[in-house]
């Protein structure tokens, strides 16, 4: 019993030191962003984060496309399974739309992002770790935070929503194809269903949800990649505890800021 | 006579010798564990202006750790680390970033930023650093790359080069900004003997043309009798030794001699030791 409890003891105090390490980085992240540029403190390296934001965007568009693409067909498939026995069937371009919005948009770029930009970061921060690239960052006066984390952060800010407003587009058009394909109704009526089903707080709830998953994945990936001992092994651990972190994190928020806005938007 | 006994370390300078006595790095009672593990003993180092020390000793003994205290990366559990008689645990983030602007480092791997061409690792600390034109800049990278023969190498990746080219390009980073000291870590570790002696040479050169004062880790013992004006030898921990060169090389001390005149056999144990393996053999209780 006194084991079970030393364990369940070890594993939370481990639970808030990781926390408190998340949040340190985020706020110094932060600091970075916007206190250390206005007091002279060192400027955001503006190429770097453009070519992050390429990474996060770009180089990530089609797979995101893919995906959502296809689960938007899914998704159109399952529900007009139950809607057909209601004789509503029309209400396809409702859920799917409402559901891509609020939520399947931001979720699966989140996820899809996880595994392509997070487990990526995690890798290369971790790799300068082991071959002592941060460690001569630092002694060389740049703050590793600044210099790495950062021009990171600032592009999954930036991106994260702008890809997942790309992704809602796709992921309704995926529902849309079978509608019209395979289920017979009629184009016009499904779009104008799908834009009165929608109403700005959707929208808007659904670009918090992908701002903040954006934010989680990059802290995430930093704070792995920056906590890396031991060499190749350590960057292998990494990567992973950055990519199963990184989902249980967006999954956790998904549903603490579903609930807020159930409640207040 | 600056050699002493094993087990017998100097003491820290009477405070009254401090003010102006040249000093630029002062390691006094330094100690440093890592868990149960005791890696640093209570280290007493001084490097005056325009020296070049080597430390020197076995690996694990606390050369690197000693070199992590002294960039301010590692904190002691003891002991005082001074650089430019500002203790480094007294200063603040801005404190200890404006003196990590006057020093540089040449790491063991070279450390360049691989994702940045040779030209662009050389200039970093001087378009982070300092308000220089992009033009003056350019120039000056040139002219740190000329100095380790690297001149035209400016637009090729750290993955392009070889393991003594990416330590050459280290040590034109290192001293982009002008360092008064630049801390080598292995600086000839894993090189061939020719680019080891290239290397060795910069060092010299840097100390002779710009007047740096240098510290230098490496237990490659050809290299460091190239390039020392005093030696310190760690072991378990402690300086043990502190000499000339000439002096290590004549010394008495069985633990210096041993690891000078690389011996398999002597105070300081080793895994393949002759003794040790006999031993080990002769102790072998056949199952009955």
């Amino acid at each position: 019993m006194t084991s079970v409890l030393a364990a369940v003891g070890n594993w939370f105090f481990s639970l808030l030191r990781y926390l408190g390490g998340l949040s340190y980085l985020f706020c110094d992240g932060l600091w970075w962003i916007g206190a250390g540029p206005l007091l002279g403190k060192g400027r955001i390296r503006r190429e770097e984060t453009f070519h992050q934001m390429t990474r996060i965007s770009i180089r990530s568009f089609g797979i995101v496309s893919l995906v959502i693409f296809f689960v938007g067909m899914i998704l159109a498939f399952q529900m007009a399974y139950v809607l057909k026995t209601l004789g509503v069937v029309g209400y396809v371009a409702d859920i799917i739309g409402v559901a891509m919005v609020r939520e399947m948009g931001p979720l699966l770029v989140g996820m899809v992002m996880t595994g392509y930009a997070g487990a990526a970061i995690a890798a290369e921060i971790g790799t300068m770790v082991v071959s002592e690239e941060v460690i001569a960052l630092e002694s060389s006066a740049l703050n590793p935070i600044r210099f790495l984390v950062v021009p990171r952060v600032l592009a999954a800010m930036i991106m994260m929503p702008m890809v997942t407003m790309v992704a809602i587009y796709v992921g309704i058009f995926g529902g849309f194809v079978v509608a019209v394909w395979i289920l017979d109704l009629d184009r016009i009526e499904y779009l104008r269903r799908t834009v009165e089903a929608l109403t700005h707080t959707d929208l808007i709830s659904g670009l918090i949800k992908a701002e903040i998953f954006g934010v989680l994945i990059a802290c995430i990936a930093c704070f792995e990649g920056l906590s890396v001992t031991g060499g190749a092994e350590g960057v292998g651990r990494a990567t992973t505890n950055a990519v199963v972190r990184s989902i249980i994190a967006i999954i956790v928020s998904d549903l603490v800021f579903t609930a807020i806005f159930y409640y207040f938007l | 006579m600056a050699l002493f006994e094993a087990g017998r370390q100097p003491g820290p300078p009477a405070a009254s010798h401090r003010a102006s006595d040249g000093v630029l790095i002062r390691i006094e009672g330094l100690r440093k564990s890592f868990g149960d593990l005791l890696v640093l003993d209570g280290v007493n180092l001084e490097v005056r202006k325009g020296e070049t020390v080597v430390i020197m000793g076995g690996s694990g003994c606390g050369k690197s750790t000693v070199l992590r205290h002294l960039i301010g990366v590692l904190e002691p559990d003891d002991g005082k680390v001074e650089l430019f008689d500002q203790d480094l645990s007294q200063l603040d983030e801005d404190g200890l970033s404006a003196l990590r602007r006057r020093f540089g480092i040449l790491f063991q791997s070279g450390a360049l930023y691989n994702s940045m061409t040779v030209g662009e690792n050389v200039a970093l600390p001087l378009r982070e650093h300092t308000n220089l034109a992009e033009d003056i800049i350019q120039i000056i990278v040139k002219i740190k790359l000329e100095l380790v023969g690297l001149r035209d190498f400016e637009s090729l990746m750290p993955a392009q080069l070889s393991g003594g080219m990416r330590k050459r390009v280290g040590l034109a980073r290192a001293i982009a900004l002008d360092p008064e000291i630049v801390f080598y870590d292995e600086p000839t570790t894993g090189l061939d003997p020719i680019v080891a002696g290239v290397i060795d040479k910069l060092i010299n050169d840097l100390k002779i043309s710009l007047g740096i004062t240098s510290l230098v880790v490496t237990h490659d013992m050809e290299s460091a009798f190239r390039i020392a004006d005093r030696m310190v030898m760690l072991y378990e921990g402690r300086v043990v030794a502190s000499g000339t060169p000439e002096e290590i090389k004549k010394t008495s001390n069985p633990l210096v001699r041993q690891f000078v005149q690389g011996e398999p056999d002597g105070p300081i144990p080793l895994r393949l030791s002759k003794v040790d393996y006999e031993a080990d053999l002769l102790s072998f209780k056949p199952l009955k």
